[in-house]
């Protein structure tokens, strides 16, 4: 790409008129060598739908093209680094629970490594630092991350009393940046793409913000609110209504990190599989790399971005679960509506 | 399309993972307790320490230019209160000026009034003296010059008597 771009217009035109005529006649080429076109589809950076196209030649495409991105997406216990073979992972059952390790978990641990080598080095140089020094290098990049977080997200939506939430919200903020990052790179998964992953931490998100409530207004405030401030008469609705009101932000959370990380795939993928359904170059070339390079771009934007607002709206719900007029807010905007 | 297709109805998207939300669960707690001794702590504890530091540091530049301005003013004031001073001084000395002058002058002109006032006494005096001198001296002149005249015939007093009353004459004419 960056060859051609710095070439001139005319050399540019020269190429794609030898190109061209190449790329229709091997449209036939194409399909008759399975080879060839997997070579071609390695340079879109598609290795495990490589494997796949390899393996099942014979079944209906459509129906091959759908398995391999599901395959993708998925949890599994096999490591695959095509085309150097894959890694079987242990299967592990204790009292009759599957608790395996599995391609995601894999990912969970080298996301959970990075990021203890990556901040042990960090917090290593802030130990030796003075306040009166300046940051530097990969030291001043996580801070102006952690500043970020502490300062507009921490301390703008919790308020007094931030601190105590700080160590999840920075861990959450890391751990799903690197997650989402990780299922960009080659070979990696996208363990944020897996509802399970995402579960668990909203389910953190989930106690925190219980804890948050319970703080701020004790036991009796907490119950207090469960009626909605409403007549007794009411209650029999409110309650169940609140109830219901306490699960629907965490499972927003789950189901908001989860189908982004997955669509963004799902859509990488697709894009890469209409050339194989087409069997065509000139798809590939004018669509699926083009189109999936942009997918990936904005995939990149969506990781930071889908980090940071889970983060944000852990503060968020936090905040509000602490906040002492929050309630009062909470039905007043309840009633506008 | 089928593969969207296939893809939803795939249901494994959605299929609870008893094992995955255990390890999730267990690496992010261990991770978040690992990293809060490691990272957090420091960080945080470096980053309220800078702020603190940058705060005391405008805290001061501000109590610093609190005081230099009101060093500022007062030296205005003292400044300000000099010049009054040294401009009263300068009045003072003026007037003061003035006033000797004048009075200097006036002590001269006086002087001079006075020294003009002597000096025409003087010479009236001198005149007067000069005029009867000059008055005996013509009337001894006279007399001698009509004695030698009229030797014989007139004794001296009878022509002194005739002569004087004709100078008396002449003055009383002439003033």
């Amino acid at each position: 790409m960056k060859r051609l771009s710095v070439l001139r217009p005319k050399t540019l035109l020269k190429v794609l008129a030898i190109l061209v005529p190449l790329l229709l006649g091997g449209y036939g080429f194409a399909a008759a060598s399975a080879e060839q076109s997997a070579a071609v589809s390695g340079n879109v950076a598609a290795a495990p739908a490589v494997e796949a196209v390899h393996g099942t030649e014979a079944a209906p495409e459509e129906e091959k093209a759908g398995d391999v991105i599901m395959h993708h997406i998925l949890n599994n216990r096999v490591f695959a680094f095509p085309p150097f073979g894959s890694v079987e992972l242990p299967e592990i059952k204790v009292g009759g629970f599957d608790i395996s390790i599995t391609k995601h978990v894999v990912m969970l641990w080298v996301v959970s490594g990075i990021l203890l080598v990556v901040f042990s080095i960090v917090g290593g140089k802030y130990k030796k630092m003075t306040a009166r020094q300046a940051p530097t290098g990969i030291v001043n990049a996580m801070e102006s991350l952690v500043e970020f977080i502490r300062t507009d997200v921490a301390k703008a939506n919790i308020g007094a009393g931030y601190e105590k939430y700080l160590t999840y919200l920075l861990t959450v903020f890391f751990f799903i940046l690197l997650c989402n990052l990780m299922g960009l790179v080659p070979y990696g998964a996208t363990a944020t793409g897996n509802i399970n992953v995402t579960l668990t931490l909203a389910t953190f998100t989930f106690f925190l913000t219980q804890i948050a409530a319970l703080k701020a207004h004790g036991i009796k405030g907490y119950l207090a609110h469960l009626t909605g401030g409403t007549h007794p008469a009411l209650w029999i609705i409110m309650i169940p209504i609140e109830f219901i009101g306490l699960f629907t932000k965490p499972v927003a959370l789950t189901i908001r990190l989860f189908a982004n990380m997955t669509a963004g795939h799902i859509v990488i993928l697709s894009l890469i599989f209409i050339s194989f359904i087409l069997k065509s170059y000139i798809v590939a070339v004018v669509m699926s790399v083009p189109f999936s390079i942009f997918i990936y771009l904005l995939e990149l934007f969506v990781a930071f971005l889908q980090a940071f607002i889970f983060t944000m709206l852990s503060a968020l719900f936090i905040g509000l679960a602490s906040a002492h007029e929050g309630h009062d807010e909470h039905e007043a905007g309840v009633a506008s509506h | 399309m089928l593969t969207s297709g296939v893809i939803l109805l795939a249901g494994s998207l959605l299929s609870p993972e008893p094992g995955l939300i255990f390890w999730t669960a267990i690496t992010f707690v261990i991770v978040m307790l690992i990293l809060k001794k490691l990272a957090w702590g420091p960080i945080i504890t470096a980053l309220q320490e800078r702020e603190k530091g940058i705060q005391s540091s405008i805290d001061r530049a501000h109590q610093a230019k609190d005081e230099s301005e009101a060093i500022l003013r007062k030296n205005r004031e003292l400044l300000s209160k000099a010049d009054a001073e040294s401009d009263r001084i300068i009045r003072e000395g003026k007037e003061y000026a003035e006033k000797l002058r004048a009075d200097i002058t006036d002590k001269a002109h006086s002087e001079a009034q006075k020294m003009i006032a002597t000096a025409k006494d003087e010479i009236e005096q001198e005149k007067r003296r000069a005029l009867d001198v000059l008055r005996n001296e013509v009337a001894d002149l006279a007399v001698r010059g009509a004695e030698k005249i009229i030797k014989t015939a007139l004794d001296a007093d009878m022509q002194k008597k005739i002569v004087n009353s004709m100078i008396e004459d002449f003055s009383t004419k002439r003033n």
